[in-house]
């Protein structure tokens, strides 16, 4: 972190006591004034399309801001918890948060599970390592639509080639309409999410295999190490620091998901995620203001389930 | 036989058979949408479980139809497409004008703040998209921005950022700072610096940072459809697919022939540049 920078190592302690009226800049304050001109533009963007769109968030969230009464509605004022107690209060709230959690799990834990497997299967050099390395790849770089809509075209009951197969050679009695029945909407919405996302985790955990040294594992085998005992007590020692890492970035970013879920089922068919209601109370109620409290509440989840995760996973994270 | 062997055996071909079935799972849904888009609909619709393209019925009728002009009778992709790479690539080039010096003053300078800056970059990279979408929606409703394509450039750059800033960073951080300070020596200013010294040497991580950008900008989907979605002269590829797809007028082989094309750029992008983009990606990943 602290890579030394190019200007002479003054100690800013030296520098404070009054500087006589008229001597240039220092190097050390030039270097400091130059560092935040360069960062200027990154923090001006950051801040005004992510921060203040956050805060404002918040504050819409205990407004009465409906699209069409918009101009009319003040940016302070009129603060109301109407929002908040509608959102809590409307069907299916509590059932789109456990939706939400159960994907997130699910999709967190399936992700992991095949990265896992996916990376320590192509660890060792082998011919064409690098097309099947790429080629795993392809699920995560694809584009969000253009993979959902192969998926819901494969998963069709009439012209779905999964259907075609599962009658011709599973003897599947009827077609199974997986987007849009309740009973396989969830897991299938699941499996997606572990297809799309195992590449992220492959990624990490192969790098982090190509760390470990080769003496370790070498020391292992004369010692008498079976594979299996080498993965369990070499192996992943060294990985669960990774593992754990994966498990925290992957639940928030699945937590957040709106995409998926929206291009598969468009949250019918018990999948509705939380940022999918989000959206329906923003677009087709135009109820902003319901549209914030519920993202709000999404955010506020979030936080609680990531600290009690650090709680118990703190340290290996850090 | 003892416990070894047999292990070591089994798991050498095991280890064939998983990495087999890996490649058909990641593979195979990329190949049936090739398959599907130049297959007329009927044929689908008889034999909805073949997996090679017919003799005779190869088709690129769906291809024509889905990149003429709605005027024509078409699916106006070409439109789409020119919008997506419009955006893709103004996204792309400002992202790098703003990164590029942010990420050297965090690799490089003491300024106030500098610390804060990393926290601030993570929690901005996890932070619900969804949460910052309702403001912007509003705020562009306000503007008059919406269904401009200049409001989602303006988007794609603040959701690009922490991450160029991150992966530029850990390039610029391994560059010796010898160099750059005999540059100084020789009269550069900070600026010259950087323009002579250190983009030149970090060429490589510049490209995979501009290659990331423009796969996030081309495939975005959330702010398109927030954005644009009564403009369709403006929509961009992803949207137009997504919303083309949930009516029941165009078939379903003209719109695999639009996930082809809204696919094919990306892969042959990645595929010509990825392990400059996976070591891109994981710089960092041993810290663990």
């Amino acid at each position: 972190m602290t890579t030394t920078a190019p200007g002479p190592g003054r100690s800013p302690t030296r520098e404070r006591p009054e500087p006589p009226r008229r001597r240039p800049l220092t190097l050390r304050r030039r270097e400091s004034r130059a560092g935040l001109a360069l960062v200027a533009p990154t923090l001006l963007v950051t801040i005004a399309v992510i921060g203040i769109p956050i805060v404002w968030t918040v504050v819409l969230a205990f407004q009465r801001v409906r699209l069409a009464t918009l101009r009319k509605t003040g940016l302070f004022g009129d603060f109301t918890m109407d929002n908040i107690d509608r959102v809590l209060h409307t069907p299916g709230f509590a059932e789109t948060l456990w939706v939400t959690l159960v994907y997130s799990v699910g999709g967190t834990v399936g992700s992991i599970l095949l990265g896992l497997v996916a990376a320590l299967v192509v660890r060792r050099p082998f011919r064409g390592r690098t097309l099947v390395r790429a080629s795993m790849l392809l699920p995560y770089v694809a584009p969000v639509v253009a993979v959902t809509f192969v998926w819901q075209v494969m998963l069709d009951p009439q012209l779905g080639i999964v259907n075609a197969w599962g009658q011709r050679l599973l003897g599947w009695d009827a077609p199974v309409p997986f987007l849009s029945q309740d009973s396989t909407a969830l897991t299938t919405v699941i499996v997606f999410e572990a297809w799309r996302y195992f590449p992220f985790a492959f990624l990490f955990l192969l790098a982090r295999l190509q760390a470990v040294p080769g003496e370790l594992e070498e020391a292992a085998r004369v010692d008498g190490a079976t594979p299996t005992q080498r993965f369990r007590h070499i192996l992943l020692p060294q990985l669960l620091p990774v593992i754990a890492l994966l498990g925290v970035l992957r639940f928030i970013m699945t937590f957040n998901k709106f995409d998926d879920v929206y291009l598969l089922t468009g949250g019918a068919a018990g999948t509705e995620v939380v940022s999918v209601r989000v959206y329906e109370f923003l677009t087709a109620r135009t109820d902003i203001g319901a549209a914030a409290a519920q993202a709000v509440v999404l955010a506020v989840v979030l936080i609680v389930f990531v600290l009690i995760y650090l709680r118990f996973f703190g340290r290996r994270v850090s | 036989m003892d416990r070894d062997v047999v292990e070591t055996v089994s798991l050498r071909w095991l280890r064939r058979l998983v990495i087999a079935a890996f490649l058909v799972v990641t593979v195979f849904p990329f190949y049936y949408m090739l398959v599907l888009s130049v297959r007329p609909i009927e044929r689908l619709l008889l034999d909805p479980g073949a997996l090679v393209v017919g003799f005779g019925e190869l088709t690129v009728a769906t291809y024509a139809e889905v990149l003429k002009a709605t005027d024509d009778g078409g699916q106006g992709f070409l439109t789409f497409i020119r919008n997506s790479g419009l955006v893709a690539v103004a996204a792309t080039v400002l992202t790098l004008l703003v990164a590029i010096p942010g990420a050297y003053a965090v690799a490089r300078l003491r300024f106030f703040g500098r610390r804060q800056v990393d926290f601030l970059f993570l929690a901005v990279y996890l932070f619900p998209t969804i949460v910052i979408a309702i403001p912007l929606f509003v705020a562009f409703s306000l503007a008059n921005l919406r269904g401009s394509l200049f409001g989602l450039v303006l988007v794609y750059i603040s959701q690009t950022l922490p991450v160029s800033v991150y992966m530029l960073r850990n390039y610029f951080e391994t560059i010796p700072v010898s160099l750059e300070e005999s540059a100084a020596i020789d009269g550069a200013g900070r600026l010259g610096i950087i323009r002579r010294v250190s983009l030149p040497l970090a060429m490589p991580s510049v490209m995979a940072v501009a290659l990331y950008d423009f796969m996030i900008a081309w495939n975005e989907f959330l702010f398109a459809l927030l954005f644009l979605v009564d403009k369709p002269n403006r929509w961009t590829v992803s949207l137009g697919l997504s919303l083309l797809a949930d009516g029941v007028e165009v078939p379903k082989t003209v719109l695999m022939a639009g996930s082809v094309v809204l696919t094919l750029p990306i892969v042959i992008l990645f595929f010509a540049s990825e392990r400059l983009l996976t070591e891109g990606l994981t710089s960092g990943a041993e810290k663990g």
